[in-house]
C-alpha cells in the first residue's frame, strides 16, 4: 500500500477504494505497491497465495469459535456464478477481492478449485463469466 | 488542516492562572475538560474515569469477550453495582493484547501446535505493541493497574530501510536515506526559488526566508547544493567517524543519487514516525502487552469463565440468554441468564452466531471483512543488531513479504539472547504468509531476514509464528472499514439494540486495531447501557 494514500487517509479523511482500515498496522512499506498483491497466475498457486489461509490446503476448512467452510466435496461449487460471485463481492467476514485479483485469476482459481479437493464440476469458466458478474 | 480556534482569554488573567485556579476548586477532571476547552489536550477523546451511578440493585449483565473492551466493560459495570458475568472462548484473557513466551504452547486453526522455546525473559507481542502517548484511556488504565511502562522506538535512524530490487539489495541506514531525500528536494526547491520561480507562491521577501530554511532543513552548502560535506554528514553520517588523539580525521559519506533514491522508493518509509498514531513519544508495558490485562484480569477474577465458546445469543422482552459450550471440547452446554448483554465478540465470529438483533445491526454484522497480519517471532543466540550494527530497538521496512523486522526496544546492549521481530506483515501480502504451515512461516521469516541481517545464518535458534486469520478466538486481525461501510453501518453496529450492546475496537473510528479503540468503544458502550438502564 503506498504511503500517498495512507497520508491522505489520516490527513483529509478522503475515501479510499478499499481502504485498509485496521489503523494500528498502516505502516508504510517501501517498494509495496510495485506490483500486483497476488502476482501469481496458476490456480493452485493462487489458491495458496489468497484462499488457504482460511480455507486451509486441501480446501478442508476449519472451526474454532466459528468455521471457515470447506471446499472440498462441496456441492455449492457445482453453479459456477456461485464462487465466482463469492471472490469477487466476499461474504460476511470474508473479503472481497474484486480489487486484489484480475478476471484471469479469478478464472484460473475458481476453475482450479472446482475440478480438485474431491471436487469435478468440468465446465469451463470464461473471462465473460467473471466479467458478467464483477458489477 | 487544523482549524485553530483560539478562544478570547478571560481578561486580566492568564489562562495557565485560570486553569490553576480550575484545578484547586474542582480537582484534576475539571482541569482535563477544561483544559480541553481552551484547546489544549484535545488529542484524545477519553474523558477520564467513568463514573456511573444508581445502579439498580440486582441487575445482571453477561459481558462477552475478556479482551480490553469487555474486561472493562466487566470491571466498571461491577464498580456500579452490576451483577457482572463475564465469559471468554479462550483459556487465558486479554485477546488480541497478548504475549507469547517460553513455554507457551499455542494451536491454530487447521490444528498445527506450536511450542515457544523463547529463554526466560523474553516474549514477543504477536498482537498490538505500542501505546502512543495520546492513547489516553490505555495509559490510565495502565496507570490505575501500576503497569511499568518503557519507550517504544518508532524512528531509529540507524535501522535498515530495504529494497530488494535496488542498491544491489543492500540495506539503507534510515538516517541515509532521510539526509539525502530531504537534501536533494530542498535542493530542487532552492533551485526554483532563486530563479524565481516560485514567485506566485512566495512574497519577494520571504524568498530570502525560504531559501535560508532550505540550506538550514536540507544540509545545503552555500550555493545550497547537497553533497558530500561536513554538514550533510552531521545528518547521513561520516564515511569516517569523528575519533581522538592521532586517529584518522573524519570523513564524509557520500549522498545517494536523487534519481537513484526515487526509483527504489525507500522515501516511502521516511513518514512512519510522521503519522500521529506513531509520532514519539510511544510506549510499550514492561515484560510484554498482556501485563494491563492480566492486572485487570486480577481484580475481577471472580467474574470470569474462561474456555467458553459462545453458540447463542437469544433476547426476549425480559433479558438475555447467552448459551456456551466448553471451548476445548465442545460439549458441556451452559447457559447464562442476564438482563442485558454486551458483546464484544469479533465480527468474523459475530457473524456465524445465532443471535436475535434487528436487521439494521445484523446487516452490518454481516458487512464487515477482517483484515490480515502476521507476526512472527526469532529468538536470536545473541544481539548481533546491537553488537554489530548498532541499532537499539526500532524497526526495518522491507518491501520483502516480512515488511517489517522490529528490535527489542528493552534490555539494550546487555549480552545473551534476544527475540526479534521477524516478520510484521500486513494485508495480501500477510494471507499469503498466513496460508503457509507455521513452521514454514518461520523458515521463510529467517530466509527473508537474512537477506538485511546475514548473520541470521549463524545465530537463529527459534521461533513461533501467529497469523491472525488463523487465531481460533479472533478470526481475523481488525474489522477492515472503509468510508462506504462507515456511512452504511457505523451507527446501527454501535447503536443498543433492545438489550444487546456491541463494543470493541470495530466499533472505533480510526482506531481499528489499537487498544485505545477497544477502550473508548466500551467506555461508550457501558456509560449508554447505563443510561438507558437507569432511565428506562
Amino acid at each position: 500500500m503506498k504511503f500517498l494514500s495512507i497520508f491522505i487517509l489520516f490527513t483529509l479523511a478522503v475515501s479510499l477504494p478499499r481502504a485498509h482500515s485496521a489503523d494500528a498496522m498502516k505502516v508504510t512499506m517501501p517498494g509495496v505497491g510495485e506490483e500486483r498483491a497476488f502476482p501469481q497466475t496458476q490456480g493452485a498457486d493462487l489458491y495458496q497465495a489468497a484462499c488457504q489461509a482460511c480455507h486451509m490446503p486441501e480446501g478442508v476448512g476449519a472451526t474454532a469459535a466459528a468455521t471457515y467452510p470447506a471446499l472440498a466435496k462441496d456441492p455449492r461449487l457445482k453453479p459456477k456464478a456461485f464462487p465466482i460471485t463469492r471472490v469477487l463481492n466476499g461474504s460476511k467476514a470474508m473479503p472481497s477481492f474484486k480489487a486484489t485479483l484480475s478476471d484471469e485469476q479469478i478464472v484460473a482459481v475458481v476453475g482450479y478449485v472446482r475440478t480438485h479437493f474431491g471436487n469435478h464440476y468440468s465446465d469451463t469458466i470464461s473471462l465473460e463469466d467473471v466479467k458478467a458478474l464483477r458489477q | 488542516m487544523t482549524a485553530r480556534f483560539n478562544p478570547p482569554e478571560p481578561q486580566g488573567m492568564k489562562r495557565r492562572d485560570l486553569l490553576q485556579m480550575i484545578g484547586l476548586i474542582a480537582g484534576g477532571s475539571a482541569l482535563y475538560n477544561a483544559m480541553t476547552t481552551l484547546g489544549f489536550a484535545a488529542d484524545s477523546q477519553y474523558t477520564g474515569p467513568v463514573t456511573l451511578r444508581g445502579a439498580p440493585a440486582g441487575t445482571r449483565i453477561v459481558v462477552l469477550g475478556a479482551g480490553w473492551a469487555g474486561l472493562l466493560a466487566a470491571l466498571e459495570l461491577r464498580d456500579a453495582g452490576y451483577s457482572v458475568q463475564l465469559l471468554d472462548y479462550n483459556d487465558r484473557i486479554g485477546g488480541r493484547a497478548w504475549s507469547l513466551r517460553g513455554g507457551d504452547v499455542y494451536t491454530e486453526m487447521g490444528g498445527e501446535t506450536q511450542r515457544c522455546e523463547f529463554d526466560s525473559g523474553l516474549y514477543v507481542n504477536p498482537g498490538p505493541w505500542r501505546i502512543p502517548y495520546h492513547h489516553r484511556g490505555v495509559l490510565a488504565y495502565a496507570r490505575r493497574f501500576n503497569v511499568t511502562l518503557e519507550p517504544f522506538i518508532m524512528v531509529n535512524y540507524n535501522a535498515y530501510v530495504h529494497s530488494s530490487r535496488h542498491f544491489g539489495g543492500k540495506p539503507k541506514r534510515f538516517r541515509e536515506v532521510q539526509a539525502d531525500f530531504h537534501g536533494h528536494v530542498a535542493e530542487l526547491l532552492a533551485k526554483a526559488t532563486s530563479k524565481e520561480r516560485l514567485d506566485e507562491a512566495v512574497s519577494r521577501e520571504d524568498q530570502e526566508k525560504l531559501l535560508a530554511a532550505l540550506r538550514s532543513w536540507g544540509a545545503l552548502d552555500e550555493n545550497y547544493a547537497y553533497r558530500a560535506n561536513f554538514d550533510s554528514a552531521e545528518r547521513r553520517g561520516y564515511e569516517v567517524n569523528k575519533g581522538g588523539g592521532l586517529m584518522p580525521p573524519p570523513l564524509p559519506s557520500t549522498p545517494i543519487g536523487l534519481q537513484d533514491l526515487l526509483n527504489s522508493n525507500l522515501w516511502e518509509a521516511l513518514n512512519s514516525g510522521q503519522i500521529h498514531q506513531w509520532q514519539s513519544t510511544i510506549f510499550q508495558p514492561v515484560g510484554g502487552m498482556d501485563m494491563t490485562p492480566k492486572a485487570i484480569g486480577r481484580e475481577i477474577e471472580n467474574l470470569i469463565t474462561l474456555n467458553a465458546q459462545v453458540k447463542q445469543i437469544k433476547q426476549d422482552e425480559r433479558g438475555v440468554t447467552v448459551s456456551y459450550v466448553d471451548s476445548r471440547t465442545g460439549k458441556d452446554a451452559r447457559q447464562v441468564r442476564a438482563d442485558w448483554c454486551v458483546c464484544t465478540i469479533p465480527l468474523s465470529i459475530l457473524s456465524q452466531l445465532d443471535m436475535n438483533v434487528g436487521a439494521p445491526m445484523s446487516a452490518a454484522i454481516n458487512a464487515l471483512p477482517y483484515e490480515s497480519a502476521v507476526k512472527t517471532g526469532l529468538q536470536m543466540k545473541r544481539r548481533f543488531w546491537e553488537e554489530d550494527d548498532a541499532i537499539y530497538g526500532g524497526i526495518t521496512f522491507t518491501d520483502l513479504p516480512i515488511q517489517q523486522i522490529a528490535y527489542p526496544n528493552t534490555s539494550y546492549n546487555k549480552p545473551g539472547k534476544g527475540v526479534l521481530l521477524g516478520t510484521f506483515a500486513f494485508g495480501d501480502p500477510a494471507l499469503s504468509l498466513t496460508g503457509m504451515s507455521p513452521r514454514l512461516r518461520v523458515q521463510k521469516a529467517v530466509e527473508y531476514g537474512a537477506q538485511i541481517h546475514p548473520q541470521y545464518a549463524t545465530e537463529f535458534e527459534n521461533g513461533i509464528s501467529v497469523a491472525w486469520h488463523r487465531v481460533p478466538g479472533a478470526m481475523g486481525c481488525a474489522a477492515a472499514w472503509d468510508s462506504q461501510l462507515q456511512a452504511a453501518h457505523y451507527d446501527n453496529l454501535a447503536q443498543l439494540d433492545g438489550r444487546i450492546v456491541l463494543a470493541g475496537d470495530h466499533l472505533s473510528r480510526g482506531l481499528t486495531g489499537w487498544q485505545e479503540g477497544a477502550v473508548l468503544s466500551s467506555l461508550d458502550a457501558i456509560t449508554r447501557l447505563h443510561k438507558r438502564i437507569v432511565n428506562g
